[in-house]
């Protein structure tokens, strides 16, 4: 047997805290996976379960307020979390990139899509100046933007919002990057668009082997895209799976409620069971399992610090009681 | 480019109709008699019923507007009483005083203002972050003539860095061959260093009082501005994408945060156009300013009338710039998406 | 109400400086109401024979040309200064409020009639405005009053016009309109109270500029004549003396107007803070 691959990002024990007036929130709390090289890998859970600020920490593009008080993030033999700025901005927009939710917002709203696309091109790219333009409206073609060569000085505020994010698809796949994470990348967009970016982002990505990091509430989407899956609650990490293993054995009562939660086109609107209680104030004391005042499964043995349990080879469950 | 001024200038005429009707009205709501302010103190009665004749004030109010509307278009602002020239020559001769003075105090103050706002934004909690809320909350609570006689006392009085507050230039060196009639310029162009030096020293404190007055709503805006810019989403993207600092800070951020700075721009051009009467005061500039107080205190209105069309022109003129340099920097206020 | 003083606790807690604004603030009225009792010298006595003397133990603010004593003169200039600007804001406030609000609930030839008004009022720039209305009206302080309180006007209506126009379709207001009551009623009721906090802001941070604003055109000689004493018009007399050095006439009046603007200012930001924290510069 040859020695497991070396992951393309390996995330161990990242902890994030926010500095408020009303206390410091722990964001995130020892968050820990991988991504090896080429893989697709989903990051989902409920809106404010910490997973855009698992994204922004490992780009550092965190809140002034914030602070990562422990953990790695080892891309590529770098570690994102104690680099200098210097080596972190080669980095950026070159190996490693990232696009956004609202894409509209997400693009400077004066200046042309193209020259946005230049300026990464101009700064990473290793393209002649002269060739640049060639080159930005090559990259808008290749993400299907009709008429490219116009489109080149559009403003954002000219283009819809499906146009907006093949734009910024473009701008973060300029340099083609080993690991993409899309956070939220079809949210806000209607379903026949996302189809189609998620479509895109999935065949640009098998092109160069590029990883993905998705990150997303939504998981059906999830599920359709991910070769694994990575459940998120209150800043923890719950589970990790191959996205069929997870969808058919969840082994988290979290993970459980989540995909009972999820609409299939067979099911009826009634049979969607919604998750007791809501996510718990970050602030202050936290119990080692954020879940347990909204786990049905709880008992003492639960109060003990947080566990990882290997169920199964590649399956991942924090949990004292797994299903 | 050209159909946004075009466009702009049509909308600005209401404007400056308003401003010609106004004007108009304050003139014919002169407590007494017009006609016998127009004529002066020391008028006799047929001389009051001549001018009465001449501006029309035995007429009824819209035929008097009429007349009002075709002097003005014949740029006819009527006679100073105590020059003896016409309103109109007297304005044209003093403008470039009052011209150069608010153009240099606005260049000091965009040249302060905006890099400390930047930089307070950047460096948030630093001493030049308190340096710029100190500024700005000072700049707008002193009065400027405050500041202005404050500036002489220390950097003349105390100093003696200044020369003595007595207008453009010391009175025994005369002024230079006049080419724009801006005494700055042509001495530039003149190429004389010591006549250079000698108008800067006279110019130095009133163009810095004008300054340090305009300097806090600019500071201010640009602060917040550039504050607001730096936490929206674009930037994220762009140090996303690995961009580099200055690209980000200049290109992205600054760029996006002179949008609110422009807009701002208007009230300030306000405020420096009335500051500009004060400042005329306390340095004896002779500007259209002291030209309107002058006539002001011995009644002679038709000085004051023209100097308050003259100013409101000017604003409407300034903001019509504001408009189109705006236009120029946002792409959506030129194109109809 | 408890929420609101919360609230204010919290915000006071957070910006010990607005606490200090409402101290001064509070100081000024008092100066004002109480001034003319408790200062040693009568401000209007002269007496030549102590003219143009430094600040001394006799007299805290020293004496002017004329031998009056300077700290009276200030003191007493607060009541004046103070009665003009918060009468010239009081009616701007009165008559821009109610101007703004009908012209935003109404629409229409009313809401455009309006607007032009206000346009034509900002198309000066304001203070040469205000001198061409005392100019027109007459020297007087009550003209000051009425041309400092026209060119505020624009301020209070377009903001009570942008509130209205924002509510202006909200479920309340249809609920009342359904119970019955009628265009002006809504208007006084319901539109206009939600509108108010923003507006205190806005009071607030315009009463220092009326101030400054009333003592800019005594300065040039409008409004106010000798020997009244009023901050602006003892900063012009002091001008006269600053080239020969003696500062104190022209610097004590000059502070006073300075703080009590300042006073103004932190006021209104702290109100705004405290209404609407997401406004913060």
């Amino acid at each position: 047997m040859s020695d497991p691959p070396i992951p393309l990002l390996a995330v161990q024990d990242l902890s994030v805290e926010f500095r408020t007036r009303a206390g410091v929130v722990h964001a995130l709390d020892r968050v820990s996976f991988d991504v090896q090289r080429g893989e697709t890998v989903g990051v989902v859970g409920e809106s404010g379960s910490g997973k855009s600020v698992t994204a922004f920490a490992l780009l550092r593009i965190l809140d002034p307020s914030a602070r990562i008080s422990e953990g790695r993030a080892v891309f590529g033999g770098l570690d994102l979390v104690t680099a200098t700025e210097h080596d972190l901005g080669l980095q950026r927009g070159r190996e490693l990139s990232m696009i956004f939710q609202n894409p509209r917002t997400a693009l400077n709203p004066i200046r042309p899509v193209g020259r946005q696309i230049a300026d990464v091109l101009l700064r990473h790219g290793n393209v002649a100046r002269a060739q640049v333009r060639r080159r930005a409206v090559e990259l808008l073609a290749q993400v299907q933007i009709p008429d490219p060569e116009r489109r080149y000085a559009a403003y954002p505020f000219q283009l819809s919002g499906g146009m907006c994010q093949r734009v910024m698809i473009a701008l973060a796949l300029a340099c083609s990057p080993s690991l993409l994470i899309a956070d939220e990348p079809t949210t806000g967009l209607d379903v026949t668009t996302q189809a189609a970016i998620m479509d895109l982002i999935r065949e640009l990505a098998e092109r160069t082997n590029m990883a993905t990091l998705l990150i997303t509430h939504d998981l059906a989407l999830a599920a359709e895209q991910c070769d694994r899956i990575v459940v998120m609650h209150a800043g923890h990490v719950v589970e990790v799976a191959p996205a069929e293993a997870l969808f058919e054995t969840p082994r988290h009562p979290y993970t459980a409620k989540l995909v009972a939660a999820t609409p299939h086109a067979a099911e009826r609107l009634a049979d969607l069971a919604a998750i007791p209680g809501g996510l718990p104030d970050l602030r202050g004391e936290l119990p080692p399992c954020r879940y347990r005042f909204r786990c049905e499964r709880y008992a003492p043995l639960c109060d003990g610090p947080l566990p990882r349990v290997e169920v199964l080879p590649g399956h991942m469950v924090a949990c004292w009681k797994p299903l | 480019m050209l159909r946004l001024i075009g466009r702009r200038l049509l909308a600005a005429a209401p404007g400056l109709a308003g401003v010609i009707a106004v004007t108009f009205l304050l003139t014919r709501a002169l407590p007494g008699d017009p006609a016998a302010f127009f004529a002066g103190p020391a008028a006799t009665r047929e001389a009051i019923e001549e001018i009465r004749r001449s501006l029309g004030l035995d007429k009824n109010l819209t035929v008097q507007f009429g007349l009002y509307v075709r002097d003005l278009t014949r740029g006819d602002l009527g006679k100073s009483l105590t020059t003896g020239q016409p309103v109109r020559s007297d304005l044209i001769s003093r403008l470039p005083a009052s011209l150069e003075l608010t153009a240099c105090g606005l260049l000091l103050a965009v040249a302060v203002a905006l890099p400390l706002g930047v930089l307070a934004a950047t460096r948030p909690g630093s001493w030049v972050d308190h340096l710029c809320r100190m500024l700005t909350t000072a700049g707008v609570s002193l009065p400027i003539f405050f500041t202005g006689l404050l500036l002489v006392y220390i950097f003349y009085f105390l100093l003696g860095w200044a020369p003595a507050p007595l207008g453009r230039l010391d009175a025994f060196i005369s002024p230079p061959r006049s080419i724009t009639g801006f005494f700055l310029v042509d001495a530039v162009l003149g190429g004389d260093f010591g006549e250079i030096r000698a108008i800067l020293r006279q110019l130095a404190l009133p163009a810095i009082t004008l300054g340090l007055f305009a300097m806090a709503p600019i500071a201010r805006m640009t602060r917040a501005a550039m504050l607001g810019v730096l936490s929206s989403d674009f930037i994220r993207t762009a140090r996303a994408s690995g961009l580099d600092r200055r690209t980000v800070l200049v290109t992205y951020a600054f760029r996006n945060a002179m949008l609110p700075v422009v807009t701002t721009l208007g009230m300030v051009f306000s405020f420096l156009l009335g500051a500009n009467v004060l400042v005329e005061k306390v340095f004896a500039w002779p500007g259209i300013g002291s030209y309107a107080l002058e006539a002001l205190i011995v009644s002679d209105y038709a000085p004051v009338q023209g100097f308050i069309l003259t100013m409101a022109s000017l604003y409407v003129l300034l903001n019509l710039l504001i408009d189109v340099l705006y236009g120029v920097i946002d792409p959506r206020a030129r194109i109809e998406a | 109400m408890t929420a609101l003083l919360r609230h204010g606790r919290y915000v006071l807690g957070e910006n010990p400086v607005t606490g200090l604004a409402f101290a001064l603030f509070v100081l000024l009225v008092v100066l004002a109401a109480a001034g003319p009792g408790l200062v040693p010298y009568d401000p209007l006595a002269s007496n030549t024979a102590e003219a143009l003397k430094p600040p001394s133990r006799a007299h805290w603010f020293g004496t002017d040309q004329l031998g009056r004593d300077l700290l009276s003169r200030v003191v007493v200039a607060t009541r004046l200064d103070l009665t003009i600007s918060i009468c010239a804001v009081m009616i701007a406030f009165a008559v821009g409020s109610a101007a703004g609000v009908t012209g935003g609930f109404y629409g229409g030839w009313t809401d455009r009639l309006i607007g032009r008004v206000l346009d034509t009022i900002m198309a000066f720039p304001l203070f040469v405005l205000a001198m061409g209305i005392v100019a027109a009206l007459g020297n007087t302080v009550a003209n000051i009053v009425y041309a400092t309180a026209i060119i505020n006007v624009p301020f209070y209506a377009r903001l009570a016009r942008s509130e209205v126009m924002v509510r202006r379709e909200a479920g309340f207001i249809e609920a009342a309109r359904l119970a019955g009551n009628r265009g002006p009623r809504i208007l006084a009721m319901h539109l206009f109270p939600n509108c108010l906090p923003p507006m205190m802001v806005q009071i607030s941070l315009n009463l220092g500029w009326a101030i400054l604003n009333a003592a800019g055109l005594s300065f040039i000689g409008l409004g106010v004549r000798p020997p009244t004493p009023e901050w602006g018009i003892m900063v012009a007399e002091g001008a006269a003396f600053i080239v020969s050095g003696e500062w104190w006439i022209g610097l004590f009046p000059g502070a006073a107007l300075m703080l009590a603007v300042f006073c103004f200012n932190l006021l209104g930001d702290g109100l705004r803070d405290l209404i609407d924290p997401r406004r913060r510069t």
